[in-house]
Protein backbone atom coordinates (compact mmCIF):
# COMPACT_ATOMS: atom_id res chain seq x y z
CA UNK A 1 0.00 0.00 0.00
CA UNK A 2 1.30 3.34 -0.44
CA UNK A 3 0.90 6.85 1.02
CA UNK A 4 -2.81 8.27 1.93
CA UNK A 5 -2.18 10.41 -1.19
CA UNK A 6 -2.08 7.97 -3.60
CA UNK A 7 -5.28 6.48 -2.41
CA UNK A 8 -8.25 8.36 -4.80
CA UNK A 9 -10.79 6.59 -2.32
CA UNK A 10 -11.04 5.10 1.16
CA UNK A 11 -13.49 3.57 3.13
CA UNK A 12 -13.59 3.84 6.72
CA UNK A 13 -14.97 1.42 9.22
CA UNK A 14 -17.85 1.69 7.69
CA UNK A 15 -21.41 0.21 8.67
CA UNK A 16 -24.80 -0.23 6.99
CA UNK A 17 -27.56 -1.91 7.62
CA UNK A 18 -30.85 -2.27 4.92
CA UNK A 19 -33.92 -3.58 7.09
CA UNK A 20 -32.65 -5.68 9.61
CA UNK A 21 -29.90 -7.19 7.51
CA UNK A 22 -26.45 -6.19 8.29
CA UNK A 23 -24.86 -5.02 4.76
CA UNK A 24 -21.25 -4.08 6.09
CA UNK A 25 -19.65 -4.06 9.29
CA UNK A 26 -16.00 -2.43 10.21
CA UNK A 27 -15.69 -2.18 5.75
CA UNK A 28 -12.07 -0.53 5.39
CA UNK A 29 -11.25 -0.08 1.42
CA UNK A 30 -8.60 2.12 -0.47
CA UNK A 31 -8.77 2.41 -4.07
CA UNK A 32 -5.57 3.80 -5.50
CA UNK A 33 -4.99 6.18 -7.87
CA UNK A 34 -4.49 5.16 -11.37
CA UNK A 35 -4.89 1.59 -10.71
CA UNK A 36 -7.63 -0.77 -11.63
CA UNK A 37 -8.87 -1.67 -8.08
CA UNK A 38 -12.02 -4.82 -8.11
CA UNK A 39 -14.16 -5.62 -5.20
CA UNK A 40 -15.26 -9.24 -5.76
CA UNK A 41 -17.16 -11.14 -3.63
CA UNK A 42 -20.39 -13.76 -3.85
CA UNK A 43 -23.80 -12.71 -4.55
CA UNK A 44 -25.59 -11.01 -2.49
CA UNK A 45 -22.85 -9.85 -0.34
CA UNK A 46 -23.50 -5.87 -0.81
CA UNK A 47 -21.67 -5.08 -4.00
CA UNK A 48 -23.71 -2.72 -6.11
CA UNK A 49 -24.75 -1.59 -2.47
CA UNK A 50 -20.76 -0.54 -1.63
CA UNK A 51 -21.14 1.34 -5.17
CA UNK A 52 -23.75 3.41 -4.39
CA UNK A 53 -22.10 3.80 -0.74
CA UNK A 54 -19.36 5.30 -2.45
CA UNK A 55 -21.05 7.80 -4.68
CA UNK A 56 -23.15 8.40 -1.74
CA UNK A 57 -26.90 7.37 -3.52
CA UNK A 58 -27.39 5.69 -0.30
CA UNK A 59 -25.32 7.36 3.48
CA UNK A 60 -23.53 4.68 5.72
CA UNK A 61 -24.85 3.66 9.36
CA UNK A 62 -21.26 4.58 11.00
CA UNK A 63 -17.71 5.06 9.05
CA UNK A 64 -17.19 7.52 6.25
CA UNK A 65 -16.08 7.86 2.54
CA UNK A 66 -13.49 9.77 1.71
CA UNK A 67 -12.71 11.52 -1.84
CA UNK A 68 -9.55 12.85 -2.19
CA UNK A 69 -9.29 13.05 1.61
CA UNK A 70 -13.12 14.42 1.66
CA UNK A 71 -15.91 13.15 3.92
CA UNK A 72 -18.64 13.14 0.63
CA UNK A 73 -21.29 13.00 3.64
CA UNK A 74 -20.23 16.17 4.93
CA UNK A 75 -21.18 17.77 1.07
CA UNK A 76 -24.03 19.84 -0.09
CA UNK A 77 -26.35 19.03 -2.91
CA UNK A 78 -24.34 21.22 -5.48
CA UNK A 79 -20.52 19.78 -4.02
CA UNK A 80 -22.05 17.02 -4.20
CA UNK A 81 -22.80 16.75 -8.18
CA UNK A 82 -19.93 18.67 -8.72
CA UNK A 83 -17.87 15.64 -7.48
CA UNK A 84 -20.15 13.11 -9.40
CA UNK A 85 -19.40 15.05 -12.77
CA UNK A 86 -15.65 13.14 -11.91
CA UNK A 87 -17.29 9.91 -11.95
CA UNK A 88 -18.30 7.87 -14.89
CA UNK A 89 -20.61 4.75 -13.57
CA UNK A 90 -21.56 1.39 -15.74
CA UNK A 91 -24.76 0.37 -14.13
CA UNK A 92 -25.21 -2.97 -13.86
CA UNK A 93 -28.63 -3.04 -16.62
CA UNK A 94 -27.05 0.05 -19.01
CA UNK A 95 -29.88 2.30 -17.31
CA UNK A 96 -30.00 3.93 -20.82
CA UNK A 97 -32.85 6.35 -21.19
CA UNK A 98 -35.47 4.69 -22.83
CA UNK A 99 -37.14 7.61 -24.19
CA UNK A 100 -33.51 8.96 -26.30
CA UNK A 101 -31.74 7.47 -29.34
CA UNK A 102 -28.72 5.92 -28.65
CA UNK A 103 -26.35 9.17 -29.84
CA UNK A 104 -29.12 11.35 -27.61
CA UNK A 105 -28.48 8.97 -24.87
CA UNK A 106 -24.64 9.33 -24.56
CA UNK A 107 -24.67 12.82 -25.63
CA UNK A 108 -26.74 13.19 -22.70
CA UNK A 109 -24.80 14.70 -20.16
CA UNK A 110 -22.67 16.53 -22.47
CA UNK A 111 -25.57 18.94 -23.64
CA UNK A 112 -26.58 18.75 -19.98
CA UNK A 113 -23.47 20.17 -18.48
CA UNK A 114 -21.75 22.22 -21.11
CA UNK A 115 -22.39 24.62 -23.95
CA UNK A 116 -20.48 22.79 -26.58
CA UNK A 117 -21.70 23.74 -30.25
CA UNK A 118 -23.69 20.66 -31.99
CA UNK A 119 -20.84 20.01 -34.70
CA UNK A 120 -18.40 19.51 -31.68
CA UNK A 121 -20.70 17.07 -29.04
CA UNK A 122 -21.71 14.73 -32.36
CA UNK A 123 -17.64 14.62 -33.04
CA UNK A 124 -17.14 13.65 -29.59
CA UNK A 125 -20.32 11.05 -29.12
CA UNK A 126 -19.20 9.31 -32.35
CA UNK A 127 -15.73 9.23 -31.08
CA UNK A 128 -17.02 7.40 -28.04
CA UNK A 129 -19.09 4.96 -30.30
CA UNK A 130 -16.68 4.24 -31.81
CA UNK A 131 -14.40 3.53 -29.20
CA UNK A 132 -17.48 0.99 -28.51
CA UNK A 133 -17.90 0.06 -31.65
CA UNK A 134 -21.30 0.98 -31.95
CA UNK A 135 -20.72 3.83 -34.05
CA UNK A 136 -23.46 2.45 -36.53
CA UNK A 137 -25.70 2.06 -33.82
CA UNK A 138 -26.11 5.47 -33.26
CA UNK A 139 -29.92 6.30 -34.75
CA UNK A 140 -31.21 3.05 -32.58
CA UNK A 141 -33.66 3.17 -30.00
CA UNK A 142 -32.50 1.68 -26.10
CA UNK A 143 -34.84 -0.84 -26.83
CA UNK A 144 -33.76 -2.47 -30.10
CA UNK A 145 -30.08 -3.21 -28.57
CA UNK A 146 -29.19 -6.51 -27.39
CA UNK A 147 -28.00 -6.48 -23.50
CA UNK A 148 -24.50 -6.53 -24.79
CA UNK A 149 -24.45 -3.87 -27.03
CA UNK A 150 -26.83 -1.60 -24.06
CA UNK A 151 -23.83 -2.24 -21.76
CA UNK A 152 -21.06 -1.02 -24.38
CA UNK A 153 -23.54 2.32 -25.35
CA UNK A 154 -24.16 2.52 -21.55
CA UNK A 155 -19.62 2.55 -21.47
CA UNK A 156 -19.55 5.31 -24.36
CA UNK A 157 -22.09 7.32 -22.11
CA UNK A 158 -19.66 6.68 -18.86
CA UNK A 159 -16.67 7.94 -20.56
CA UNK A 160 -18.14 10.85 -22.44
CA UNK A 161 -17.34 13.36 -19.93
CA UNK A 162 -13.83 11.94 -19.76
CA UNK A 163 -14.33 11.54 -15.67
CA UNK A 164 -11.70 10.76 -13.20
CA UNK A 165 -13.36 8.09 -12.02
CA UNK A 166 -14.97 5.06 -13.73
CA UNK A 167 -16.99 2.92 -11.82
CA UNK A 168 -18.68 -0.44 -13.26
CA UNK A 169 -21.29 -2.81 -11.94
CA UNK A 170 -21.06 -6.47 -13.19
CA UNK A 171 -19.58 -5.27 -16.27
CA UNK A 172 -18.86 -8.66 -17.52
CA UNK A 173 -22.41 -10.04 -17.21
CA UNK A 174 -24.15 -11.99 -19.97
CA UNK A 175 -21.58 -10.29 -22.39
CA UNK A 176 -20.37 -12.87 -25.68
CA UNK A 177 -16.78 -13.98 -25.47
CA UNK A 178 -16.08 -11.40 -28.25
CA UNK A 179 -17.58 -8.29 -26.16
CA UNK A 180 -16.16 -9.60 -23.15
CA UNK A 181 -12.59 -10.00 -24.79
CA UNK A 182 -13.59 -5.71 -26.03
CA UNK A 183 -14.74 -4.40 -22.76
CA UNK A 184 -11.64 -5.64 -20.53
CA UNK A 185 -9.24 -4.22 -23.02
CA UNK A 186 -10.85 -0.82 -23.09
CA UNK A 187 -11.49 -1.44 -19.02
CA UNK A 188 -7.73 -1.63 -19.43
CA UNK A 189 -6.67 1.16 -21.86
CA UNK A 190 -8.94 3.58 -20.54
CA UNK A 191 -7.07 3.53 -17.63
CA UNK A 192 -3.43 3.34 -18.60
CA UNK A 193 -3.87 5.89 -21.57
CA UNK A 194 -6.16 8.35 -19.87
CA UNK A 195 -5.00 7.88 -15.86
CA UNK A 196 -8.40 6.79 -14.72
CA UNK A 197 -8.95 5.45 -11.53
CA UNK A 198 -11.65 2.07 -12.20
CA UNK A 199 -13.26 0.45 -9.57
CA UNK A 200 -14.99 -3.04 -10.89
CA UNK A 201 -17.70 -4.88 -9.17
CA UNK A 202 -17.73 -8.64 -10.36
CA UNK A 203 -17.96 -11.92 -9.63
CA UNK A 204 -15.89 -12.87 -12.53
CA UNK A 205 -13.24 -13.94 -11.34
CA UNK A 206 -11.22 -15.20 -14.55
CA UNK A 207 -12.16 -11.55 -16.15
CA UNK A 208 -11.42 -9.43 -13.27
CA UNK A 209 -8.12 -11.46 -12.92
CA UNK A 210 -7.03 -10.32 -16.39
CA UNK A 211 -7.51 -6.45 -15.74
CA UNK A 212 -7.25 -6.07 -11.78
CA UNK A 213 -4.22 -4.20 -10.42
CA UNK A 214 -5.65 -4.90 -7.06
CA UNK A 215 -9.01 -7.13 -5.59
CA UNK A 216 -10.60 -6.98 -2.54
CA UNK A 217 -12.77 -10.24 -1.66
CA UNK A 218 -16.04 -9.54 0.73
CA UNK A 219 -17.52 -11.92 2.77
CA UNK A 220 -19.30 -11.37 5.87
CA UNK A 221 -19.59 -7.55 5.63
CA UNK A 222 -15.96 -7.19 5.79
CA UNK A 223 -13.05 -7.65 3.34
CA UNK A 224 -11.95 -11.54 3.83
CA UNK A 225 -8.79 -10.76 1.48
CA UNK A 226 -6.95 -8.20 -0.49
CA UNK A 227 -4.26 -8.03 -2.90
CA UNK A 228 -3.14 -8.79 -7.05
CA UNK A 229 -4.96 -11.77 -8.40
CA UNK A 230 -2.07 -13.55 -8.39
CA UNK A 231 -1.72 -13.21 -4.67
CA UNK A 232 -5.59 -14.65 -3.91
CA UNK A 233 -4.66 -17.08 -5.89
CA UNK A 234 -1.84 -18.58 -4.12
CA UNK A 235 -2.88 -18.06 -0.52
CA UNK A 236 -3.87 -20.19 1.54
CA UNK A 237 -7.51 -19.00 2.78
CA UNK A 238 -10.14 -21.45 2.13
CA UNK A 239 -12.46 -18.39 1.39
CA UNK A 240 -10.74 -17.13 -1.03
CA UNK A 241 -9.84 -20.61 -2.92
CA UNK A 242 -13.36 -21.47 -2.78
CA UNK A 243 -14.26 -18.98 -4.42
CA UNK A 244 -11.53 -18.09 -6.50
CA UNK A 245 -11.87 -21.42 -7.68
CA UNK A 246 -15.56 -21.82 -7.61
CA UNK A 247 -15.64 -24.80 -5.20
CA UNK A 248 -19.05 -25.73 -4.06
CA UNK A 249 -17.91 -27.16 -0.61
CA UNK A 250 -16.38 -24.34 1.74
CA UNK A 251 -16.55 -21.85 4.16
CA UNK A 252 -19.60 -20.22 2.10
CA UNK A 253 -22.70 -22.32 1.98
CA UNK A 254 -24.29 -22.81 -1.45
CA UNK A 255 -27.84 -23.14 0.70
CA UNK A 256 -29.69 -20.29 2.39
CA UNK A 257 -30.21 -21.58 5.99
CA UNK A 258 -33.22 -23.68 5.99
CA UNK A 259 -34.74 -25.72 8.73
CA UNK A 260 -33.77 -29.70 8.30
CA UNK A 261 -34.75 -30.86 4.80
CA UNK A 262 -36.28 -34.29 6.00
CA UNK A 263 -38.02 -32.61 8.62
CA UNK A 264 -39.66 -30.08 5.99
CA UNK A 265 -40.39 -32.69 3.69
CA UNK A 266 -42.48 -34.46 6.14
CA UNK A 267 -44.37 -31.81 7.61
CA UNK A 268 -42.79 -31.42 10.98
CA UNK A 269 -41.44 -28.05 10.72
CA UNK A 270 -44.80 -27.04 11.25
CA UNK A 271 -45.95 -28.14 13.71
CA UNK B 1 -56.98 -3.50 17.49
CA UNK B 2 -55.93 0.18 18.68
CA UNK B 3 -52.47 -0.27 17.92
CA UNK B 4 -53.04 -1.64 14.38
CA UNK B 5 -54.84 1.58 13.81
CA UNK B 6 -52.39 3.99 15.19
CA UNK B 7 -49.75 2.73 13.20
CA UNK B 8 -51.61 2.67 9.75
CA UNK B 9 -52.64 6.63 11.06
CA UNK B 10 -49.12 7.16 11.80
CA UNK B 11 -48.16 5.75 8.52
CA UNK B 12 -50.59 8.30 6.66
CA UNK B 13 -49.57 11.04 8.06
CA UNK B 14 -45.89 10.63 7.32
CA UNK B 15 -47.10 9.55 3.70
CA UNK B 16 -49.11 13.49 3.76
CA UNK B 17 -46.12 14.80 5.20
CA UNK B 18 -43.76 13.41 2.49
CA UNK B 19 -46.34 14.46 -0.22
CA UNK B 20 -46.31 17.69 0.67
CA UNK B 21 -42.27 17.90 1.20
CA UNK B 22 -42.31 16.72 -2.16
CA UNK B 23 -44.82 18.98 -3.43
CA UNK B 24 -42.58 21.45 -2.22
CA UNK B 25 -39.88 20.22 -4.01
CA UNK B 26 -41.40 20.03 -7.47
CA UNK B 27 -42.53 23.88 -6.62
CA UNK B 28 -39.48 24.69 -5.83
CA UNK B 29 -37.56 23.55 -9.19
CA UNK B 30 -41.08 25.27 -11.35
CA UNK B 31 -39.05 28.42 -12.27
CA UNK B 32 -36.04 27.33 -13.01
CA UNK B 33 -37.72 24.38 -15.33
CA UNK B 34 -40.10 26.71 -17.14
CA UNK B 35 -37.11 28.89 -18.31
CA UNK B 36 -34.03 26.50 -18.71
CA UNK B 37 -35.84 23.72 -19.84
CA UNK B 38 -39.30 25.17 -21.59
CA UNK B 39 -39.27 22.87 -24.03
CA UNK B 40 -39.49 19.44 -22.15
CA UNK B 41 -42.46 21.45 -20.48
CA UNK B 42 -43.54 22.00 -24.13
CA UNK B 43 -43.04 18.34 -25.15
CA UNK B 44 -45.03 16.86 -21.83
CA UNK B 45 -48.24 19.01 -22.70
CA UNK B 46 -48.21 17.61 -25.96
CA UNK B 47 -47.78 13.82 -24.33
CA UNK B 48 -50.63 14.21 -21.58
CA UNK B 49 -52.42 17.11 -23.19
CA UNK B 50 -52.82 16.51 -26.86
CA UNK B 51 -52.01 12.73 -26.94
CA UNK B 52 -55.75 12.52 -24.83
CA UNK B 53 -57.28 14.55 -27.17
CA UNK B 54 -59.21 11.97 -28.73
CA UNK B 55 -60.85 10.43 -25.82
CA UNK B 56 -61.64 13.65 -24.04
CA UNK B 57 -63.54 14.98 -27.23
CA UNK B 58 -65.41 11.68 -27.56
CA UNK B 59 -66.48 11.34 -24.07
CA UNK B 60 -67.44 14.92 -24.11
CA UNK B 61 -69.71 14.48 -26.61
CA UNK B 62 -71.32 11.43 -25.53
CA UNK B 63 -71.86 13.30 -21.49
CA UNK B 64 -73.27 16.52 -23.74
CA UNK B 65 -75.58 14.14 -25.53
CA UNK B 66 -76.56 12.67 -22.04
CA UNK B 67 -77.24 16.09 -20.91
CA UNK B 68 -79.32 17.56 -24.03
CA UNK B 69 -81.13 14.12 -23.68
CA UNK B 70 -82.04 14.00 -19.61
CA UNK B 71 -82.42 17.89 -20.31
CA UNK B 72 -85.14 17.70 -22.48
CA UNK B 73 -87.07 15.51 -21.11
CA UNK B 74 -87.13 16.28 -17.22
CA UNK B 75 -87.84 20.28 -18.39
CA UNK B 76 -90.32 19.29 -21.19
CA UNK B 77 -92.50 18.54 -18.01
CA UNK B 78 -92.56 22.19 -16.91
CA UNK B 79 -92.57 23.49 -20.63
CA UNK B 80 -89.09 24.77 -20.06
CA UNK B 81 -87.45 22.66 -22.80
CA UNK B 82 -85.83 25.83 -23.72
CA UNK B 83 -83.66 25.66 -21.19
CA UNK B 84 -81.77 22.95 -22.01
CA UNK B 85 -78.96 24.65 -23.24
CA UNK B 86 -78.73 26.19 -19.57
CA UNK B 87 -79.43 23.17 -18.51
CA UNK B 88 -75.93 21.25 -20.09
CA UNK B 89 -74.20 24.65 -19.62
CA UNK B 90 -74.04 24.79 -16.04
CA UNK B 91 -73.21 21.33 -15.35
CA UNK B 92 -70.68 21.15 -17.91
CA UNK B 93 -68.51 24.54 -17.23
CA UNK B 94 -69.43 24.05 -13.15
CA UNK B 95 -69.34 19.95 -12.67
CA UNK B 96 -69.06 17.73 -15.22
CA UNK B 97 -66.77 19.22 -17.31
CA UNK B 98 -63.75 19.49 -14.50
CA UNK B 99 -64.60 15.98 -12.97
CA UNK B 100 -64.72 13.84 -15.83
CA UNK B 101 -61.76 15.33 -17.43
CA UNK B 102 -59.82 15.14 -14.39
CA UNK B 103 -60.81 11.45 -14.31
CA UNK B 104 -59.92 10.63 -17.54
CA UNK B 105 -57.07 12.16 -17.26
CA UNK B 106 -55.76 9.73 -14.54
CA UNK B 107 -57.18 6.88 -16.63
CA UNK B 108 -55.11 8.24 -19.78
CA UNK B 109 -52.02 10.45 -19.01
CA UNK B 110 -51.79 9.65 -15.24
CA UNK B 111 -51.01 6.33 -15.42
CA UNK B 112 -48.86 6.65 -18.28
CA UNK B 113 -47.08 9.34 -15.78
CA UNK B 114 -46.85 6.92 -13.03
CA UNK B 115 -45.91 3.56 -14.93
CA UNK B 116 -42.91 5.40 -16.92
CA UNK B 117 -41.54 7.06 -13.94
CA UNK B 118 -41.92 3.51 -12.25
CA UNK B 119 -39.82 2.38 -14.95
CA UNK B 120 -37.72 4.45 -15.02
CA UNK B 121 -36.66 3.45 -11.73
CA UNK B 122 -37.18 -0.15 -11.80
CA UNK B 123 -34.21 0.04 -14.89
CA UNK B 124 -31.98 2.74 -12.87
CA UNK B 125 -32.79 5.64 -15.36
CA UNK B 126 -33.10 8.06 -12.53
CA UNK B 127 -29.46 6.39 -10.62
CA UNK B 128 -28.20 6.86 -13.54
CA UNK B 129 -29.22 10.78 -13.79
CA UNK B 130 -28.16 11.06 -10.36
CA UNK B 131 -24.87 9.67 -11.16
CA UNK B 132 -24.33 12.03 -13.92
CA UNK B 133 -25.09 14.89 -11.91
CA UNK B 134 -28.44 15.69 -13.28
CA UNK B 135 -31.15 16.03 -10.69
CA UNK B 136 -34.10 13.65 -12.03
CA UNK B 137 -36.45 15.78 -10.08
CA UNK B 138 -35.58 18.94 -12.32
CA UNK B 139 -35.25 16.93 -15.38
CA UNK B 140 -37.87 14.28 -15.00
CA UNK B 141 -40.51 14.91 -12.46
CA UNK B 142 -40.93 19.00 -12.93
CA UNK B 143 -41.63 18.76 -16.84
CA UNK B 144 -44.31 15.62 -16.37
CA UNK B 145 -46.09 17.49 -13.35
CA UNK B 146 -45.86 21.10 -15.08
CA UNK B 147 -47.85 19.55 -18.00
CA UNK B 148 -50.16 17.77 -16.36
CA UNK B 149 -51.08 20.81 -14.82
CA UNK B 150 -51.08 23.30 -18.16
CA UNK B 151 -52.88 20.53 -19.48
CA UNK B 152 -55.79 20.13 -17.65
CA UNK B 153 -57.51 23.19 -17.96
CA UNK B 154 -57.20 23.53 -21.46
CA UNK B 155 -58.82 19.39 -22.01
CA UNK B 156 -61.61 20.50 -19.37
CA UNK B 157 -61.97 23.71 -22.11
CA UNK B 158 -61.93 21.60 -24.65
CA UNK B 159 -64.48 18.82 -23.05
CA UNK B 160 -67.52 21.51 -22.41
CA UNK B 161 -67.22 22.93 -25.62
CA UNK B 162 -67.32 19.85 -27.34
CA UNK B 163 -70.25 18.71 -25.18
CA UNK B 164 -71.53 21.33 -25.47
CA UNK B 165 -72.00 21.28 -29.01
CA UNK B 166 -73.28 17.52 -28.01
CA UNK B 167 -76.11 18.97 -26.24
CA UNK B 168 -76.88 21.02 -29.21
CA UNK B 169 -76.83 18.45 -31.45
CA UNK B 170 -79.17 16.55 -29.20
CA UNK B 171 -81.47 19.13 -28.40
CA UNK B 172 -81.66 21.31 -31.19
CA UNK B 173 -81.40 19.47 -33.82
CA UNK B 174 -82.50 16.03 -33.01
CA UNK B 175 -85.36 17.09 -30.26
CA UNK B 176 -86.38 20.15 -32.34
CA UNK B 177 -85.37 23.19 -29.59
CA UNK B 178 -84.93 26.57 -31.08
CA UNK B 179 -81.24 27.36 -31.62
CA UNK B 180 -81.85 31.02 -31.20
CA UNK B 181 -83.53 30.04 -27.51
CA UNK B 182 -80.71 27.93 -26.80
CA UNK B 183 -77.97 29.93 -27.11
CA UNK B 184 -80.11 32.76 -25.85
CA UNK B 185 -80.75 31.16 -22.46
CA UNK B 186 -77.08 30.28 -21.89
CA UNK B 187 -76.15 33.87 -22.36
CA UNK B 188 -78.55 34.87 -20.21
CA UNK B 189 -77.81 33.36 -17.06
CA UNK B 190 -74.21 32.24 -17.41
CA UNK B 191 -72.19 34.71 -15.69
CA UNK B 192 -67.98 34.89 -15.65
CA UNK B 193 -68.20 33.95 -12.01
CA UNK B 194 -69.54 30.20 -12.85
CA UNK B 195 -67.32 30.23 -15.94
CA UNK B 196 -64.22 31.16 -13.12
CA UNK B 197 -65.31 27.88 -10.96
CA UNK B 198 -64.56 25.84 -13.73
CA UNK B 199 -61.40 26.92 -14.34
CA UNK B 200 -59.87 26.52 -10.96
CA UNK B 201 -61.64 23.36 -10.16
CA UNK B 202 -59.57 22.27 -13.65
CA UNK B 203 -56.60 24.02 -12.01
CA UNK B 204 -56.85 22.52 -8.87
CA UNK B 205 -57.62 18.79 -10.27
CA UNK B 206 -54.52 19.26 -12.63
CA UNK B 207 -52.15 19.58 -9.95
CA UNK B 208 -53.56 16.98 -7.38
CA UNK B 209 -53.91 14.53 -10.54
CA UNK B 210 -50.33 15.38 -12.04
CA UNK B 211 -48.85 15.36 -8.22
CA UNK B 212 -50.12 11.67 -7.39
CA UNK B 213 -48.61 10.52 -10.94
CA UNK B 214 -45.49 11.61 -10.16
CA UNK B 215 -45.60 10.81 -6.50
CA UNK B 216 -46.68 7.27 -7.08
CA UNK B 217 -44.23 6.55 -9.67
CA UNK B 218 -41.34 8.22 -7.71
CA UNK B 219 -41.77 6.11 -5.14
CA UNK B 220 -43.23 2.87 -6.99
CA UNK B 221 -41.33 -0.72 -5.46
CA UNK B 222 -39.13 -0.99 -8.29
CA UNK B 223 -40.19 -4.23 -9.56
CA UNK B 224 -43.16 -5.28 -12.48
CA UNK B 225 -45.72 -5.79 -8.97
CA UNK B 226 -44.03 -2.94 -7.52
CA UNK B 227 -44.96 -0.34 -10.77
CA UNK B 228 -48.45 -2.54 -11.55
CA UNK B 229 -49.84 -1.16 -7.99
CA UNK B 230 -48.17 2.34 -8.19
CA UNK B 231 -50.46 2.64 -11.52
CA UNK B 232 -53.63 1.24 -9.83
CA UNK B 233 -53.31 3.31 -6.87
CA UNK B 234 -52.57 6.52 -9.06
CA UNK B 235 -56.29 6.09 -10.77
CA UNK B 236 -57.45 5.44 -7.57
CA UNK B 237 -56.23 8.37 -5.05
CA UNK B 238 -56.88 10.54 -8.09
CA UNK B 239 -60.61 10.33 -8.64
CA UNK B 240 -61.23 9.89 -4.86
CA UNK B 241 -59.21 13.24 -3.97
CA UNK B 242 -60.84 14.91 -7.04
CA UNK B 243 -64.49 14.26 -6.07
CA UNK B 244 -63.39 15.45 -2.35
CA UNK B 245 -62.28 18.60 -3.93
CA UNK B 246 -64.99 18.95 -6.08
CA UNK B 247 -67.35 19.00 -3.00
CA UNK B 248 -64.88 21.61 -1.15
CA UNK B 249 -64.73 24.50 -3.82
CA UNK B 250 -68.27 24.11 -4.57
CA UNK B 251 -69.09 24.43 -1.19
CA UNK B 252 -67.01 27.43 -1.09
CA UNK B 253 -68.11 29.15 -3.80
CA UNK B 254 -71.96 28.28 -3.51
Amino acid sequence: MGSESDNLIEIRDLDYTRGHKQIFKGLNISIARGKVTAVMGPSGTGKTTLLRLITRQLVPDRGCVLVDGVDISSLKEKELFALRKRFGMLFQNGALLTDLSVFENVAFPLREHTKLPNRLIRHIVLTKLHAVGLRGAADMRPSELSGGMARRVALARAMVMDPEILIYDEPFVGLDPISMGVIVRLVRRMNDALGISSIIVSHDVQEVSTVADISYLISDGKVAASGSPEELNQTSSELVRQFMHGMADGPVAFHYSAPNYAEQLLGRDAE
Amino acid sequence: MFRELYYTFLDFLRTFGALQLFFLQLLRHTPTVFVRRFRLVVHQVYNAGALSLVIIMVCGLFVGGVLGLQGYSNLARFNAEDSVGTFAAFSLLKELGPVITALLFAGRAGTSLASEIGLMRATDQLSAMEMMAINPVRRVLVPRFLGGVISMPLLTAVFSMVGLFGAHIVGVNMLGVDAGAFWQQIQNTLTLDDVYEGIIKSFVFGVAASLFAVWEGYNAIPTAAGVGRATTRTVVITAITVLILDFMITAVAL
